[in-house]
């Protein structure tokens, strides 16, 4: 805490409005010179209660109102929400709605990652960076409007399976997008890597150490920069088992840590696309089913900013009674507070963005 | 899989909570998530869940309006989000938060909308 | 080196054409799938309100005494559960958005004069039967 006999203490009210933040979240900086020593974080501006809307809505309808909570991770959202219901209700999903919804869950990812860098690019006044990857991201979502008909949010998750099969022409322009967004993402990325400003700026700044990060409750890509290897994804839900991976880490614990896992982590989407590409089963999407859930169930899925919790009761009726959906920006927060302490004013913004805040979703 | 096999909840009773809690601090376990449930009319189930690597478990308490929970803050230090949440949505009670926001967490329109 | 590897990929973008489109001189080419906006063809549809009922954001209203349907195509959120829920498939999903405009418009489609003409006399139909019916229950329960 802070040390009061030297007076130049001061409060620095950090947002909700600020050029480097895409979304609303406050926090209060005590610096003492230009060290931050203190900071307390405060949101709550973009809560709209669509939990509480679970009561008024169909279960089916709800996967819509699921996805909207959050422009980016929009699939994880859906993806997360019905298959609680389907553990619920013991539903089997058809293989191949297992693959395809993997295959844009990582699709989802890419354009996470790539939209995040252009994002830091931006943050810290690297303004190419964010024109190169914004450009390089609108291939991804050209596919996704292509397969599912929407670019942010796909829509194509129902309580069953999925609403819409992909043909194999769509299949073929997925492969070869991805292979010439590879292709020119490495020049982008080895240069950003690279570059000796990144460098200057990035290494050794706002370290979380592996016990901190893993008592904080960190999760995601900010977890796994400090070096512990945890990614959901390894635990085989929908069609991850049946595909090769190993998790992204990096020892260092920095903001550079995390850029080079996120980085990394988009090339193994790349990756992960193509398998399931080459390995998709033939036969149904969605299976039919009758009823309505009872009981209860949470499950966790790896979305791109990290593991996300989606806990949901039901009482037997169309209307639930509770959806429960804990995002990864929400404990990451505390993670973040730790790393900005001690940190220079300068760096707080750069800070902010690489653990990828997602507010809207936060708050929900 | 079913639901049944996924989630294994302990309920216990409100003033064992801390004990409980205690207990699964010493297992080194980390705190994943805490959210309140409305049940029936001032019925409330408060479900903890922790984690270690990737196994969790789920702890669940019963409470109405009147019952004061202690808070978990002094063991798991982030507690104080999640609390600080049911607090403003729901109206529960909580004690001895180590950040207590007194309602001004979320900025919503109408005193506790969950509730 | 990474900046060397970065020259190359420089002057490519300086010769390049923009990778922006012109957009109102160059119309937007959308692909077959995409959700824009939601059309009724009026004479198929039977007014039952699924729509109305199902959709998520409280775009479209039905009204059955006044025979029209609306839509409100600025709350629409292009979900395609309208399109999925309706019975007679009169509702259909086209792939270019709403165009922006100085306010929120509403889309009202209403029953033609025939329409309504028809409609009328299906309920007269329907109610000389009902009375029908109920005369004949009467008096198989007087007998």
């Amino acid at each position: 805490m802070a040390d009061n006999s030297i007076k130049k203490i001061s409060i620095v009210p950090f947002g909700p409005q600020h050029p480097v933040l895409p979304e609303p979240i406050h926090l209060d900086l005590v610096l003492q010179d230009e060290k931050v020593i203190d900071a307390l974080p405060s949101i709550g501006f973009v809560h709209r209660g669509l939990e509480k809307l679970v009561e008024k809505r169909d279960f089916q309808e709800f996967v819509l109102i699921a996805e909207r909570t959050c422009g980016i991770c929009s699939f994880g959202h859906g993806l997360g929400y019905v298959e609680a219901i389907e553990n619920i209700m013991d539903l089997q999903v058809p293989e191949r709605a297992k693959f395809l919804r993997t295959m844009w869950a990582e699709l989802a990812r890419m354009h996470n990652h790539l939209m995040w860098l252009g994002l830091l690019g931006d943050a810290f006044g690297f303004e190419s960076l964010f024109m190169e990857t914004w450009r390089l991201r609108e291939r991804v979502l050209d596919q996704l409007e292509l397969t599912t008909g929407g670019r942010v949010i796909f829509s194509v998750n129902k309580v069953g399976g999925l609403r819409r099969d992909v043909t194999p022409a769509m299949l073929e322009s997925i492969r070869n997008a991805v292979d010439s967004l590879e292709k020119d993402c490495r020049i982008v990325t080895d240069t950003f890597l690279g570059d000796h400003d990144v460098l200057s700026r990035m290494k050794g700044v706002g370290k979380l150490s592996p016990e901190r990060a893993v008592e904080l409750g960190c999760c995601g890509p900010f977890l796994r920069a400090s070096g512990v290897r945890r990614d959901l994804r390894t635990t085989g839900y929908e069609a991850y088992g049946k595909l090769k991976f190993d998790p992204v880490i990096s020892l260092d614990g920095d903001c550079y840590a995390r850029c080079e896992v996120r980085i990394k982590e988009l090339y193994q989407s790349m990756d992960l696309v193509k398998q399931c590409i080459e390995k998709m089963p033939e036969g149904e999407v969605a299976v039919p089913f009758k009823g309505n859930p009872d009981g209860e169930c949470m499950v966790r899925i790896e979305q791109p900013r990290g593991e996300a919790l989606y806990y949901v009761k039901a009482n037997g009726t169309k209307f639930l009674t509770r959806y429960r959906n804990r995002t990864p920006t929400y404990s990451n927060i505390p993670g973040l507070i730790e790393t900005i302490i001690g940190a220079e004013l300068a760096d707080v913004a750069m800070m902010i963005l690489t653990i990828d805040p997602c507010i809207s979703c936060t708050e929900r | 899989m079913s639901s049944k096999e996924i989630m294994q909840v302990k309920d216990i009773l409100l003033d064992r909570l801390l004990d409980e809690v205690t207990r699964i601090h010493y297992e080194d376990f980390r705190l994943m998530q805490i959210c309140a449930t409305k049940v029936a009319e001032n019925r409330y189930e408060i479900l903890y869940t922790f984690g270690k690597g990737y196994e969790w478990k789920h702890v669940r308490v019963t409470v109405s309006h009147e019952e004061k929970v202690p808070s978990i803050t002094s063991i798991f230090e982030t507690a104080y989000l999640y609390e600080n949440e049911i607090h403003d949505l729901f109206g529960i009670q909580i004690e001895m938060m180590n950040y207590d926001f007194k309602g001004k967490l979320f900025r919503t329109g109408v005193q506790f909308p969950f509730a | 080196m990474a900046f060397t590897s970065y020259i190359g990929y420089a002057l490519k973008n300086l010769f390049t054409k923009p990778s922006t489109e012109k957009y109102p001189a160059q119309p937007r080419q959308y692909e077959e799938r995409y959700r824009g906006h939601i059309e009724n063809d009026i004479s198929k549809c039977i007014l039952c309100g699924m729509c109305m009922r199902s959709c998520p954001s409280s775009a479209i209203t039905v009204s059955k005494p006044a025979y029209s349907w609306k839509i409100r195509p600025f709350s629409c959120v292009q979900c395609r559960r309208c399109v999925e829920v309706c019975p007679v498939h009169c509702l259909s999903m086209h792939n270019a958005y709403t165009e922006p405009g100085p306010e929120k418009t509403e889309i009202v489609n209403s029953y033609s004069e025939e329409q309504i003409a028809k409609e009328i006399e299906k309920q007269k139909a329907m109610a000389a039967k009902i009375a029908a019916a109920k005369a004949a229950a009467a008096k198989a329960a007087e007998q």
